[in-house]
C-alpha cells in the first residue's frame, strides 16, 4: 500500500467492504505480538496483523480469507484495543487496509492513537453490533458507508446510528486530528508555562 | 496549571513536564519529526532509557540480536543527535523506564509525566499527573512539550484498614482490577487513598498505579505525603537545599482536601484480601489462593465468553482449587514488582529452601541501581543458592521481546502485570499473576501455593 493511501485531511465519508472481528477485551498483543515491536519503522507491520491467532486459525482467520481481502471497515466488540499502548496496533490494522473501527466500546489509548491516524473508532450498542456482525458475515461483499455528518453506518437496506465522541467528531471533521501543527501555534504559551511552572523554576515561584 | 489551551471539541492541550522514552515507541517519532522538518523543543524534558529489548545475560555490544541492536542503536543517535539525556548500558543507571524515573528522583509531585507506554500510571504514585501515550503522540511531545488531552474524571477508591501478613500491593491491585473490571476504569483516572494505602511504601505505592492501566484507567493517583517526601529526599534529580524546602511547601500544597468532589468513590476493606492470583486470560481474572477456578456457567452472563476462553487456553478445570496447579517458570521482574522491595520480599521466602525440580526460576532486576542495591544486601546470592538464575536489568519476559520466552505451552507464575493470550513469547504460553513472594514460593513447591504457608515457620 502507498504512503498517499493513508488517511488525509477531512474524513467525511469512509465507503467499502466490512471485516467482522468476534471477542470482547481483545488486546494490542493480539493485535501485534510483541516481536513485531522490533523495529524502527511500522512499514512491515500490514502482514504481522493478528499474526499469532492468524497462525492458529491456520488460514481460517477474518484478516486471512480472501472474502475479506480489501475490507477496509473493522467490526468488533467490547474494549477493543485494551492493554499496552503501542501504536503498532493501530499501524498494523491501518496498513493492512482498515480505515475505520465500529464497535461497542474502545480502550481509550488506542482510541487516541487511532484518531492521530485519521482512523474513527465508532460506537453502537451490543445488540446493534451483533446485527450488523452478523449482516456482513452473511454477505461479505455487501459496501457499507460511513457518513460523519450524519453519524450513520449504511448500506441500501440498513442503517446504524454510531457514536462518536464530540472532539474527535471536530477533528476528523476539520482534518485537524493530526494534531503537531495545532501544538506548534502555541509556542508563546508554552513558553510562559515553562517559566511559571515551580519545578521548572528552583522551586522559587508558588502557584 | 499545565494548561497551554481549550482544544476545539473539549480536549485540553497539556504541557508536558517529564517526557520519558525507550527504544520501543520512540523510533517512528523521531523519524517523524525530521519528515516535518521540526526539532525537539526542550531536549532537558526528555530522558532515554533501553529497556524491552536488552538482553539479561549477556549485554555485551553489539548485542547478539541484530534487530535490538538497531534499535538501541538508533535511540542512541537520536538521543546524541537532539541532546537529550540517555541512561544507556554501562552508566549505572539503566533500567525499566517506571523503576529507573522515580529512582533518579525524575519523577516529582505535581508533574505532567508522559511516555510511550501504557504503564506510565506508575509515576501517579507520587502525586504527579502521568499517562501513557502513542508514538503521535511521542512526536507531539518532543516537537512542542505538549500533547491533547481529553479531560478523565476521577474515581475514588478508599481502602480502609491495612494489608493482613502475606498480602502485598500487588494482591491489592489485582483484587481491585478484579472487582471493577479491566474496563471500569475507561475515562477515569483512579485516586487510591485511605489508611491501607496510606501505610503503604512508595514501592508498594508504584506497584498499585503501575496496574491502574490493567483496569482501564489511564492515570493513577496517590496524594503526596511523608513517605512520597522521604523517599524523594537526596535522590539525584530531586531538589537540594532551600530549593528541597520550596519544594515541599508546594507539594503538600497540591494534596487533594477532605472536602473534593469525585465523580465516583468506592471503598474496600484492606484487611479482607488475601493472597490473589490470575487464573485467565485478562488481569480481572483474579481469584484468591482459597478459591476455586470459576465455572463460567455461573459468572455474570458478560464475563461467560471470556472466562470460557480462558479456561479452553489456559487448559485450567472450572470449579478446581487454585491452589496446588503446577508450574514451569517462575519469573520476578517488572516495572509492577522489579524494585529492591519485591526482591528482598521474595527472598524472604526463598531463604533456605530450594526450586522445585525442574522448575526453572530467574530474577530480574528492575534497574542497575536495583541489581546493585539488591547485590550489596546479598540477595542475589540468597537467589543464586536456592537455584534461581539472577539477571541483568530488562523487562525480560514481562513481554518477551528479548531472548526470555516461554516455549510451547509453558506456564509460569509470574510478577509481571499482564497474562494476556501470547505475552511471555509463545503464542500458546499461558501466565498466572501474583505477588513476588508468591512467585518465590511457587518455585520453591513447583506449584501454586499461599505464601502464607511459609510465612508461618
Ligand atoms: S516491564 Fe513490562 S510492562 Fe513494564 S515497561 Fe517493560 S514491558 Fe512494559
Amino acid at each position: 500500500m502507498k504512503q498517499d493511501d493513508f488517511p488525509q485531511g477531512s474524513i467525511t465519508v469512509i465507503k467499502g467492504r466490512s471485516i467482522v472481528i468476534k471477542g470482547d477485551d481483545i488486546d494490542t498483543d493480539r493485535i501485534i505480538p510483541a516481536r513485531f515491536l522490533k523495529c524502527v519503522s511500522f512499514s512491515a507491520l500490514g502482514e504481522q496483523v493478528f499474526a499469532d491467532d492468524r497462525k492458529e486459525l491456520k488460514g481460517s482467520h477474518p484478516f486471512d480469507l480472501d472474502q475479506n481481502k480489501g475490507a477496509n471497515i473493522l467490526v468488533v466488540n467490547d474494549n477493543f484495543g485494551c492493554g499496552s499502548s503501542r501504536e503498532h496496533a493501530p499501524q498494523a490494522l491501518m496498513r493492512w487496509g482498515i480505515r475505520l473501527i465500529v464497535g461497542e466500546s474502545f480502550a481509550e489509548i488506542f482510541f487516541g492513537n487511532c484518531l492521530s491516524l485519521g482512523i474513527p473508532c465508532i460506537t453502537t450498542s451490543k445488540q446493534e453490533i451483533t446485527k450488523f456482525q452478523n449482516l456482513v458475515n452473511k454477505n461479505p461483499n455487501q459496501i457499507w458507508d460511513f457518513n460523519l455528518k450524519e453519524l450513520s453506518i449504511s448500506n441500501q437496506k440498513e442503517s446504524f446510528i454510531v457514536k462518536l465522541d464530540e472532539g474527535a467528531y471536530k477533528m476528523l471533521y476539520s482534518g485537524k486530528w493530526d494534531a503537531t501543527s495545532q501544538l506548534l501555534d502555541e509556542e508563546e504559551t508554552i513558553k510562559n508555562t515553562v517559566n511559571k511552572l515551580p519545578y521548572l523554576n528552583h522551586f522559587n515561584k508558588q502557584i | 496549571m499545565h494548561q497551554v489551551k481549550e482544544l476545539p471539541g473539549g480536549s485540553t492541550q497539556l504541557f508536558v513536564g517529564l517526557h520519558l522514552i525507550h527504544e520501543v515507541t520512540s523510533p517512528q517519532a523521531f523519524s517523524a519529526l525530521s519528515e516535518k522538518n521540526l526539532g525537539v523543543k526542550f531536549p532537558n524534558l526528555t530522558v532515554a532509557t533501553v529497556d524491552h529489548i536488552v538482553p539479561t545475560s549477556n549485554q555485551q555490544r553489539p548485542f547478539s540480536d541484530p534487530l535490538a541492536e538497531e534499535m538501541l542503536t538508533t535511540l542512541e543517535k537520536n538521543c546524541q543527535s537532539h541532546g537529550i539525556k540517555f541512561h544507556g548500558i554501562g552508566s549505572n543507571s539503566q533500567g525499566i523506564v517506571h523503576v529507573i524515573a522515580p529512582e533518579l528522583g525524575l519523577t516529582q509531585p505535581g508533574m505532567t509525566v508522559a511516555c510511550g507506554d501504557s504503564h506510565t500510571s506508575t509515576h501517579g504514585a507520587f502525586g504527579a499527573i502521568a499517562f501513557g501515550i502513542g508514538t503521535s503522540q511521542v512526536r507531539d511531545v518532543l516537537a512542542s512539550q505538549s500533547l491533547a488531552m481529553k479531560k478523565l474524571k476521577v474515581r475514588r477508591i478508599w481502602v480502609d484498614g491495612s494489608l493482613s501478613k502475606g498480602v502485598y500491593a500487588k494482591d491489592l491491585i489485582l483484587h481491585i482490577i478484579r472487582l471493577l473490571g479491566v474496563k471500569g476504569g475507561v475515562g477515569f483516572a483512579y485516586e487510591f487513598a485511605g489508611p491501607a494505602i496510606e501505610k503503604l511504601s512508595m514501592e508498594g505505592r508504584m506497584t498499585i498505579c503501575n496496574m491502574a492501566i490493567e483496569g482501564g484507567a489511564r492515570c493513577g493517583y496517590i496524594n503526596p505525603d511523608k513517605t512520597t517526601f522521604e523517599y524523594l529526599k537526596g535522590r539525584e534529580y530531586s531538589p537540594k537545599g532551600q530549593e528541597w524546602d520550596n519544594a515541599i511547601n508546594w507539594w503538600k500544597s497540591l494534596v487533594s482536601d477532605s472536602e473534593a468532589k469525585y465523580d465516583d468513590e468506592i471503598q474496600l476493606d484492606g484487611s479482607s484480601i488475601e493472597p490473589t492470583v490470575t487464573w485467565g486470560i485478562t488481569p480481572g481474572q483474579g481469584i484468591s489462593i482459597k478459591e476455586k477456578i470459576p465455572n463460567p456457567e455461573m459468572l455474570p452472563e458478560n464475563e461467560q465468553q471470556i472466562a470460557k476462553d480462558a479456561c479452553k487456553y489456559m487448559n485450567l478445570e472450572p470449579d478446581q482449587p487454585i491452589e496446588g496447579t503446577l508450574i514451569d517458570v517462575c519469573f520476578i521482574g517488572s516495572c509492577t514488582n522489579g524494585r529492591l522491595s519485591d526482591l528482598q520480599e521474595a527472598s524472604d521466602i526463598v531463604k533456605g529452601h530450594r526450586v522445585a525440580t525442574g522448575i526453572r526460576a530467574f530474577v530480574v532486576p528492575g534497574s542497575q541501581k536495583v541489581a546493585k542495591e539488591a547485590k550489596n544486601k546479598g540477595i542475589d546470592k540468597i537467589f543464586l543458592k536456592a537455584g534461581f538464575e539472577w539477571r541483568e536489568p530488562g523487562c525480560s519476559m514481562c513481554l518477551a521481546m528479548n531472548p526470555d520466552k516461554l516455549e510451547g505451552r509453558q506456564i509460569s507464575a509470574s510478577s509481571s502485570n499482564r497474562n494476556f493470550k501470547g505475552r511471555q513469547g509463545s503464542a500458546n504460553g499461558r501466565t498466572l499473576l501474583m505477588s513476588p513472594a508468591m512467585v518465590a514460593a511457587a518455585a520453591i513447591n513447583g506449584k501454586v501455593t499461599d505464601v502464607r504457608k511459609f510465612l508461618k515457620e
